[in-house]
């Protein structure tokens, strides 16, 4: 196991924590976007939409890519019961992704782009961010001891570390004429690439968290288990194929298309698997429930049926081309990264920091009211999507159209509550982030002080400590 | 019971027909190219510089705030389109596009235009729940 490092902010728990700071910063960003939609003017001179969603976009993603890489690279170390293969490449890697990023974050506000859908920067600072990854496969690979008989989470992370580096470089190929030169065929690549991509990072959060359950659970059997293989192997089918299903009504190969379907439908197998185990889950749920951790596991869990449910439906043209392009594609994005991705990371967060000079207790009472401010909010943000989609479904399919401008105004009262259950769902996370962060940063500080040896200074922070 | 045997059998199978497939489609695209019209290349690049999609979709993939264009060149014309991109509208900027750069996007939406049918309107639903353009 890695040795206790209370008051240490060690290289990987850096990761986490950067990430939790981009989710905060990533809401704000977030709730300013859905308040253009409400008010068009706001900020329009400055920081218009083009400029607000990527830097929303951008910075949630970030959160999420900082914290898989956190949780792949303290759970390693845990795994192996040592520490990394080099902690300065570790803290190289740190640095050029930080660096890069706050580069990206600032290029959007001037106005700089890559303008691609939807994960986009300059291709520049794909090249620092390409860099970083393969510094993080080689300390990865370097630390894993041995190849034999790996539990279903080694696979996973294997999977999405070399899964990622291909899908993101393959997302550049538009740089060159050949695959840019018509329409049809950039798009049919570039969602491809995004396609997989996501899948990848998935195999990263996901691994991560079966290593957590087992923890919690004190049981091993999971990860080695055939089942844990079928599943693993089914995403894994998915990840590469599945694809297909973004892209239903561009003018590609019919065979894409159909790969896409078919593959798409192997995720039923499952979505019963998660209702034939409910009952047993929910025993589960009863006997961690006092954990934070697993607290955030469980309601990951819920999302994952909603998410799952609608990804199901989305997947079968017939219903796809009703859904495609309107406000349903992004209640299936937000329930996937809010939903799944990000309370995932929160378990696994409580789970690392939770190692620090001050527990979590103090703040319980906080951080429940958050957890439960969010999960309500969540639902209501969500439906708010689903309901603005169905109209603009409506609208798509009907003969006797009105004007795009008028359509966007009959959805105003579900924009309306999709602002507010966002204002709820920022205050929910906030009460959640705040203890989280602050409690890294008091006794990162409090080290540092106690090795100058200011104890006047000590003093001080132990009060504020206790307040 | 999942033998080592088999599940690296498993993954060996997935990659291969991993790297075939996306292979097989590097190598050829779903519309054969043509010789790539300066132009047309020029206006994607306005285009991205712009950020169009953030507010945009092209074959219902981008933004939310504002209508798909696939089709817009033909449905509306190229007077209709440089209107907005000289006025503005809503929470649209006025992005001050040199009159190169106008010309240059036009033509690429006309290209985009010229690619296909956006509208869901215009697919037929089979009974395996697949969907055919019209």
């Amino acid at each position: 196991m890695e040795p206790s490092n209370k008051n240490n902010l060690s290289a990987s728990k850096l990761f986490i924590i950067a990430g939790l700071l981009l989710l905060a910063i990533g809401m704000l960003f977030g709730l300013t976007g859905a308040l253009q939609y409400l008010a068009p003017k706001f900020l329009k001179q400055f920081l218009s939409f083009e400029k607000m969603r990527p830097l929303h976009v951008s910075s949630v993603i970030f959160w999420i890519i900082f914290a898989a890489m956190g949780s792949v690279l303290t759970y390693l170390q845990q795994y192996n019961g040592k520490k990394i293969f080099s902690p300065l490449l570790l803290k190289i890697q740190f640095g050029i992704f930080s660096i890069t990023v706050v580069v990206i974050l600032i290029t959007y506000v001037f106005g700089v782009f890559g303008g691609r859908e939807y994960w986009e920067f300059h291709p520049l600072l794909a090249m620092p961010l390409a860099t970083g990854w393969i510094l993080f496969i080689i300390n990865f690979m370097a630390s894993l001891e041995s190849f034999k008989n790996l539990p279903v989470y080694v696979w996973m992370w294997l999977t999405g570390l070399f899964f990622f580096l291909f899908t993101f470089i393959e997302s550049y190929l538009w740089l060159i004429p050949y695959f840019r030169s018509n329409v049809v065929n950039d798009m049919t690549v570039q969602w491809k690439s995004y396609g997989s991509m996501v899948g990848s990072w998935n195999m990263l959060i996901y691994g991560s968290s079966i290593f957590l359950m087992e923890k919690i659970s004190g049981s091993k059997k999971y990860s080695h288990a055939p089942i844990a293989f079928v599943l693993y192997f089914t995403s894994l089918f998915n990840l590469m194929f599945n694809w297909g299903h973004h892209i239903y009504t561009l003018p590609t190969y019919p065979f894409v298309k159909h790969i896409g379907y078919a593959v798409s439908m192997t995720e039923l197998f499952i979505l019963g698997r998660i209702i034939w185990l409910w009952k047993s889950s929910v025993d589960t749920a009863r006997r961690h429930y006092h954990q934070a951790a697993y607290r955030f596991l469980l309601a990951a869990d819920v999302w994952i049926f909603l998410t799952l449910l609608l990804a199901i439906a989305m997947s079968i043209p017939a219903i796809n081309v009703y859904t495609h392009g309107t406000h349903i594609t992004v209640a299936h994005t937000m329930g996937a990264t809010i939903g799944i991705n990000s309370f995932i990371l929160l378990a696994i967060a409580f789970d690392v920091l939770k190692d620090s000079c001050m527990p979590f207790e103090k703040s319980i009472k906080w951080i429940n009211r958050g957890y439960y401010t969010a999960n309500i909010s969540l639902l209501f943000f969500w439906l708010s999507l689903v309901m603005a989609g169905i109209l603009k479904a409506k609208w798509q399919m009907d003969d006797t159209s009105i004007p795009f401008s008028s359509m966007m105004l009959q959805l105003r009262p579900y924009f309306i509550i999709f602002f507010v259950s966002g204002v709820g769902l920022i205050t929910g996370f906030y009460l959640v982030l705040f203890p989280l962060i602050k409690n890294q940063f008091i006794c990162h500080y409090k080290k540092l002080f106690i090795k100058s040896k200011k104890n006047e200074t000590v003093f001080i922070i132990d009060q504020f400590q206790s307040v | 019971m999942f033998l080592k045997r088999q599940k690296s059998a498993t993954l060996i199978i997935l990659l291969l027909g991993f790297l075939s497939y996306s292979f097989f489609l590097y190598m050829s695209l779903p519309v054969k190219s043509k010789p790539v019209k300066k132009e047309v290349d020029a206006g994607k690049m306005v285009w991205q510089q712009y950020n169009c999609n953030a507010c945009h979709q092209v074959y219902g993939l981008g933004g939310f705030l504002g209508p798909d264009l696939t089709n817009v060149y033909s449905k509306r014309g190229p007077a209709y389109i440089r209107s907005f991109l000289n006025a503005g509208v809503g929470a649209m900027p006025v992005f001050n596009l040199s009159e190169a750069e106008t010309k240059s996007l036009l033509t690429y939406l006309k290209d985009i235009d010229a690619s296909g049918t956006s509208d869901p309107k215009t697919f037929t639903i089979n009974y395996d729940g697949t969907i055919e353009q019209k």
